[in-house]
């Protein structure tokens, strides 16, 4: 069963991908969703057997036999992977439902759906893999899905420059992915996940030394293992693709850059946690890191305009959340959080979809208003989604985003303080953008022509009815998953005995317990106050804090940090290569050298050819007689 | 008393006729029959030397030779002249001097 659910999305694909004339104009469509949606039912039955204890590995057959490196294809399945299994398929399922109805007008239907299946057929074998480079080969996978869906609109120059651009963001964390991988190789022999997470204690014996300092080098790996998370779950200083990655369309937004790749990250910390566990530096780092990021990301989110633009800082934001969870060793708050996320983030990125697709794809905020009549059911979804990502109970992300805050407390760390706090104002800020991208769009006047906005159709409306549930169960339904009593993840992840974050959190004082909550009503409150009890007070007060508005208005100027540090230089040393070295050495004396003599040559030779036959007559005849003579020399012995 | 012919009379007399051949075919810029012409000279001349040396040597294969080289240029000049036809016809012209469309 888990053979099929992973290759059913592959099948799909190849078959809209390569034979959509053989399916015709509806099939292209519903093929992939319906072999989808089978493996979604999959999926739910192996949840349910994960829950009820199985765990075990399909062995499809060798990749790699070469000397001591021995590599298969193999599915492992454990509750980690049956959790991510679930995620997955829901959201890519709800998807391409949704899809159905959102691409209804692009002529490239059968690409589009083909894509997607990928997507989801990558994803699965990262999730599934029991080795590190089947995790490579899955994660590579969804980079480049990820890469042909954003600039899915080829036409449009933008949307080309952001898929180059998530490409790139996500090589210089995959060069640290495989470092790290590499580095287990060389220590363990082995990149099978058992073998390696068997021998950490021999990881332990190594160390290097690093300007004089030694280093165990099990802090390395993790480190570089961390910085691929960090790629492709767009921490901060890796983060820039993913604003940009808006310019695919929005189902693709939900899909892969909310609820699914993103994540991956997080997935790989806790796949990972058993050599994690021993890496106290690099834990360290990965708390600074995700504090950092969801602060930053939040408090960009807050001045922009573009309604997806917002979310997805929402989503780098939330992701922060994610590894400081990590971080702490609350894995399993980072994975409930995962869980929780990918259905009020899927459900917000799809309600967006369909607030753009009633706007004929208009996606600033600023120009709608008093769309609450025009799209009841939207605007239903969002406020659940919103409540849900600012983490008021009852609903899913108060229960996940509580527990990881509390777990940052419970660490006891000057580190865990510091994520508690700036996580605690990171939710007042998210509260804050969600309600005024609620009241902005749906709420007071309208600041444009809103007639034609209309409600979208059925196909659009299912998959935001099933993750508004979705956003309001998944916290109950999932707490499980962090409670310490028992081990829900059954050994999936390791969680050393004196660290303790996630068994504090559950015993610390009420008002860390409160807080969240506290903030985020402040945070409504004050998007109220600013959107619609008195309009000008947002403007007043920007101009009043000028440089914290423009440094969140203009994303702290990473793109353009980049652009003068990176790219400037990269592309002058590019020039000069290309100008000097290319153009002025290799092809002056190379190709174009050689020609130049030749075409000399030539123009000397061809004065030759006078094209008069009795000129040609005239040399065979002498050459003849020239012949001759030397034969003639030769045969007396005069030479 | 004259001298009876020898050898070398034939001889001379054929690379005579050779070296107006030649000429004919280096030293003329009018007319493309005259390279035939000078072309059928030269083989002459070497039929003359074929026979010349079949009779002093007593051999036959020289004179076999020489039926070859005659059934030879009768088809070369057959060929030749439709060639100049067809020139003629293409370029209106059979000068010499202006048949230089392969000039470099």
């Amino acid at each position: 069963m888990l053979t099929l659910l992973v290759f059913f999305p592959l099948l799909g694909s190849l078959l809209s991908g390569l034979l959509p004339s053989f399916l015709g104009k509806k099939g292209v469509l519903w093929v992939p969703t319906i072999l989808c949606l089978v493996s979604f039912i999959f999926s739910v039955i192996l949840l349910f057997n994960a829950i009820a204890g199985d765990s075990y590995t399909v062995i499809l057959g060798n990749w790699i036999n070469s000397g001591s490196l021995k590599v298969s294809w193999a599915l492992r399945f454990d509750m980690l992977s049956a959790m991510m299994l679930f995620v997955v398929m829901l959201v890519s399922t709800l998807v391409h439902i949704y899809s159905i109805g959102y691409m209804d007008h692009d002529p490239h239907k059968a690409r589009f759906f083909s894509y997607l299946s990928l997507f989801t057929f990558a994803m699965l074998m990262l999730v599934t893999s029991n080795n590190f480079l089947q995790l490579f080969f899955g994660w590579e996978g969804v980079g480049l899905c990820s890469y042909l869906l954003i600039g899915f609109w080829f036409k449009k120059q933008s949307a080309n420059a952001a898929a180059i651009k998530a490409f790139l963001v996500n090589r210089v964390g995959d060069l640290g992915l495989i470092l790290g991988i590499a580095a287990i190789y060389f220590l363990t022999g082995s990149l099978d996940y058992d073998v390696v997470f068997n021998s950490v204690s021999s990881i332990l014996n190594f160390n290097i030394m690093v300007f004089n300092y030694t280093v165990p080098c099990i802090e390395i790996i993790c480190f570089l293992l961390f910085i691929g998370a960090m790629g492709k779950s767009a921490q901060i200083g890796l983060h820039t693709w993913l604003a940009d990655a808006m310019e695919g369309p929005t189902p693709v937004s939900a899909l892969i850059h909310a609820a699914t790749m993103v994540t991956a990250g997080v997935f790989l910390v806790s796949r990972c946690s058993p050599l994690f566990e021993y890496a106290p530096v690099a834990l360290n780092c990965v708390i600074l890191v995700g504090a950092l990021t969801s602060i930053f990301a939040a408090f960009i989110a807050i001045s922009q305009n573009d309604i997806k633009k917002i979310i997805a800082y929402s989503t780098c934001s939330q992701l922060g959340y994610m590894f400081f969870a990590c971080g702490v060793s609350a894995y399993s708050a980072g994975m409930f959080h995962l869980v929780t996320h990918a259905f009020f983030k899927a459900l917000l990125f799809l309600g967006a979809g369909s607030i753009i697709h009633a706007m004929s794809d208009e996606q600033d905020i600023r120009k709608m208003g008093g769309l609450a009549r025009a799209l009841p059911y939207t605007c239903a979804a969002m406020w659940i989604g919103s409540l849900a990502l600012a983490g008021l109970p009852p609903f899913a992300g108060f229960f996940s985003k509580d527990i990881i805050l509390e777990a940052a407390w419970g660490h006891h760390s000057f580190n865990g303080y510091i994520a508690f706090y700036l996580g605690l104002l990171a939710a007042f800020l998210t509260a804050f953008y969600s309600w005024k991208i609620l009241f902005m769009v749906f709420h007071g006047k309208p600041r444009s022509d809103i007639s034609k906005a209309h409600e979208s159709p059925l196909y659009m409306l299912i998959p935001l009815l099933v993750l508004s549930i979705g956003a309001i169960l998944s916290g109950w339904l999932g707490y499980a998953m962090v409670d310490t009593h028992h081990d829900f993840w059954q050994g999936a992840i390791l969680i050393l005995d004196n660290h303790k974050a996630l068994v504090n959190a559950h015993h610390v004082p009420l008002l860390v317990k409160l807080s969240p909550i506290i903030v985020a009503l402040l945070g409504i409150l004050l998007a109220w106050l600013f959107y619609i009890k008195n309009t000008n007070l947002a403007s007043l007060f920007s101009n009043k804090v000028m440089f914290l508005y423009s440094l969140s208005k203009n994303k702290f100027w990473f793109d353009e940090l980049y652009e003068l540090v990176l790219c400037k230089p990269l592309k002058a040393i590019g020039d000069f290569l290309w100008n000097k070295g290319d153009i002025g050495i290799i092809d002056k004396f190379g190709p174009d050298g050689i020609a130049y003599i030749c075409r000399k040559v030539a123009s000397k030779v061809k004065s030759f050819q006078s094209g008069y036959v009795y000129h040609y007559a005239f040399t065979m005849f002498f050459g003849l007689i020239a012949l001759f003579s030397w034969q003639f020399l030769i045969f007396f012995g005069w030479v | 008393m004259m001298t009876p012919i020898s050898l070398t009379h034939y001889l001379v007399l054929a690379s005579i006729i050779f070296t107006i051949g030649i000429f004919g075919v280096f030293l003329n810029r009018k007319n493309l029959i005259i390279i035939l012409m000078s072309i059928e000279l030269m083989l002459l001349a070497v039929n003359i030397n074929f026979i010349a040396f079949s009779t002093h040597l007593n051999l036959i294969l020289g004179q076999v030779f020489a039926l070859f080289i005659l059934t030879v240029a009768a088809a070369e000049a057959a060929i030749g002249l439709a060639i100049l036809v067809v020139f003629f016809r293409s370029r209106g012209t059979i000068a010499v001097d202006d048949a230089n469309s392969m000039k470099g």
